[in-house]
């Protein structure tokens, strides 16, 4: 039963996703490119606070 | 609950949740602005001392920061979308759906290059599902709409076959509930149609005059009690084509900011200059009349033949009511004239249902030209001018719509006649008021229960129009079809016939609901409001200047 709940959870969300960023009415495949954008965005802001934020913030505290 | 409170100064006050009718009272006659508040007991019979009528305020709410941030996103990432397809369809990647240049034209002006263009191709036809939807029953409080589906993502349509019955209408205009189709009701309507045929076959001025028109025209300047009234075939044509036959080159026109296209358009043709105040914002009007009587005439600086204030009774987008008696002071002070638009208003406001005079107890002789339509409140096709004799008489044979414009059906004219008859009572049965009573019921009802979910409502609390603000384009999509899966028929309106970040659902009430329907009705508004996320209010007080908040008034243009 959590499984389920879970599942409409999420089916809501990505619902309330469509229509935030008004992608509701546009045809599946423009939903799958701007999807694809998003995540592609996302995943390199991700990927470079990962990679250089410790060594951005060492930088920073230590004076030398 | 609040007691009576009144002090010589204005005090500023914030709508607080749970008392939801604040009456803010403007005593426009001694000139000094302040502010009572009354617990609403009644709203018919003001208990004020000073003006014939309080008026409930009207209410513009104004949406969260992130509510705005949000629509102008969606838009702005539909419309990359739409560049895209766009380029896609110019390199010929994909196939072009609507109208296009022909391959010789295309060096020429474009045709289809503008904003409406664009804005049609790709973002009405992505919803245009919601519109222009096929009903196959009589619209009265419930109706049944034809299913039709669409393949190709809204550019063709095909019918099913199938039909959703007894959807609720919450969008037609049948504020009376005189769309019905009771043989019983509708024996007058029989007989005349048996006696006049149903097709005139000529204008009013030649041989189109029957006895049935005739007849309206006393009975409509009866009921609003006035001198004399004269009816035409259509609503839109009563406006634009009377409004040149009484304005003219040398005239001004002070006409609000939300008028109605009709009135835009009758205003244009006239020739008369034109200028546009603040919606309901009397300090704006007063200091344009000034300046129009001190200036004159743009460059000769001679004075104005006339200058006419051109208003409506309820408008259509907002639900917001007009502030007669203010006007009619303006009115009186600087010898203005007034037109007043009570198309939705007649028969739709007032303790007995004669519009918004009869709201604020005003005398319908103060103003100089009443106008109205029979297709709200009357549920049949039209429209009527009312004043004094003369210048109905003049209107008779000057007016375009007199002269040239075929004469009114006679089934129509009777439906008219009948459900004027019934409202005054003249029939010998209560009918009438008792369908007068239940609209104003059922708009208050509707109106408080929308406003404590938490949804945000415009306009004044007597307004038989109750927009439901939704804002985002994609929620005005997925608003009317999940509407439409519960067997609810609304209404929702976007650009351009509202400002671009202000799209809404329009519903309106009529005396035919039953508490059951709007039972049904407010219960889907809730869990839907849940479900989509549409219950903006914070009960903030409203973004429109008050009245006693401006000391400036500078317009743009």
């Amino acid at each position: 039963m959590d499984m389920k709940n879970m599942r409409e959870f999420m089916g809501w969300l990505y619902y309330q996703y469509l229509l935030i960023t008004g992608i509701y009415v546009l045809e599946p495949w423009e939903q799958s490119i701007f999807n694809t954008l998003l995540f592609t965005m996302v995943a390199m802001v991700i990927y470079t606070s990962y990679v250089f934020v410790p060594i951005h913030e060492i930088m920073i505290l230590s004076p030398y | 609950s609040e007691s009576v409170r009144s002090d010589g100064s204005f005090n500023e006050s914030l709508r607080n949740t749970s008392h939801q009718l604040v009456i803010t009272e403007i005593c426009f006659k001694s000139k000094c602005y302040f502010r009572n508040e009354i617990n609403v007991q009644k709203n018919d019979k003001g208990d004020c001392f000073h003006q014939p009528r309080v008026r409930g305020e009207d209410s513009f709410e104004e949406a969260p920061m992130y509510v705005a941030v949000l629509t102008y996103m969606n838009y702005g990432i539909v419309i990359l979308f739409g560049y895209f397809r766009d380029f896609l369809r110019a390199v010929g990647l994909e196939k072009c759906h609507q109208a296009q240049e022909r391959e010789e034209q295309k060096d020429f002006v474009p045709l289809y290059q503008d904003f409406e263009n664009f804005y049609k191709r790709n973002l009405y036809t992505r919803v245009r599902d919601n519109w222009n939807r096929p009903i196959c029953s009589l619209p009265g409080p419930v109706f049944d709409i034809m299913e039709r589906v669409s393949d190709d993502y809204n550019w063709t349509f095909r019918l099913t076959g199938r039909t959703v019955e007894n959807v609720i209408n919450m969008g037609s205009y049948n504020y009376l509930g005189f769309a019905e189709n009771n043989v019983d009701l509708l024996k007058t309507v029989a007989e005349e149609t048996r006696q006049y045929g149903v097709g005139v076959c000529s204008t009013r001025q030649e041989l189109g005059n029957l006895s049935i028109h005739e007849k309206l025209e006393r009975l409509v300047a009866e009921f609003l009690g006035v001198e004399s009234a004269m009816a035409f075939g259509m609503g839109f044509a009563t406006n634009s084509m009377n409004i040149p036959a009484l304005v003219g080159k040398g005239c001004l026109i002070l006409s609000d900011e939300l008028n109605h296209t009709s009135l835009i358009l009758g205003a244009r043709l006239s020739g008369a200059t034109i200028r546009v105040f603040k919606h309901n914002n009397m300090q704006s009007l007063e200091k344009m009349l000034k300046e129009a009587i001190c200036s004159g005439q743009p460059r000769t600086h001679r004075t104005w033949k006339k200058i006419l204030i051109m208003v409506e009774g309820i408008y259509s987008m907002e639900g917001s009511l007009v502030r007669l008696p203010e006007i009619l002071e303006l009115k009186k002070k600087y010898k203005a004239y007034l037109y007043l638009d009570e198309a939705h208003s007649i028969g739709a406001v007032g303790p007995i249902g004669r519009g918004v005079t009869e709201h604020f107890g005003v005398d319908p002789n103060e103003v100089d030209v009443l106008m109205g339509t029979f297709t709200k409140s009357f549920g049949a096709a039209g429209g009527y001018i009312a004043g004094k004799k003369e210048l109905v008489d003049y209107l008779r044979s000057h007016s375009h719509s007199a002269v040239y414009a075929t004469a009114m059906s006679p089934p129509v004219v009777e439906q008219i006649i009948r459900a004027i008859k019934c409202i005054m009572g003249v029939d010998g049965t209560t009918e009438g008021q008792r369908r007068v009573r239940q609209l104003a019921e059922n708009t208050r009802y509707l109106r408080s229960r929308l406003k404590k979910m938490g949804f945000i409502i415009y306009g004044n609390q007597d307004s038989p129009v109750v927009p439901l603000l939704l804002y985002l384009p994609g929620k005005v999509g997925a608003f009317s079809r999940a509407m439409l899966k519960r067997k609810i028929g609304v209404v929702v309106v976007g650009f351009p016939a509202t400002p671009i970040t202000e799209a809404r659902a329009r519903f309106c009430v009529s005396a035919a609901h039953t508490r059951e329907m709007l039972d049904k009705v407010l219960q889907s508004l809730d869990e839907l409001g849940d479900y989509i996320k549409v219950k903006f209010s914070r009960h903030r007080s409203s973004y429109r200047p008050e009245l006693y908040d401006e000391t400036d008034f500078e317009l743009d243009s």
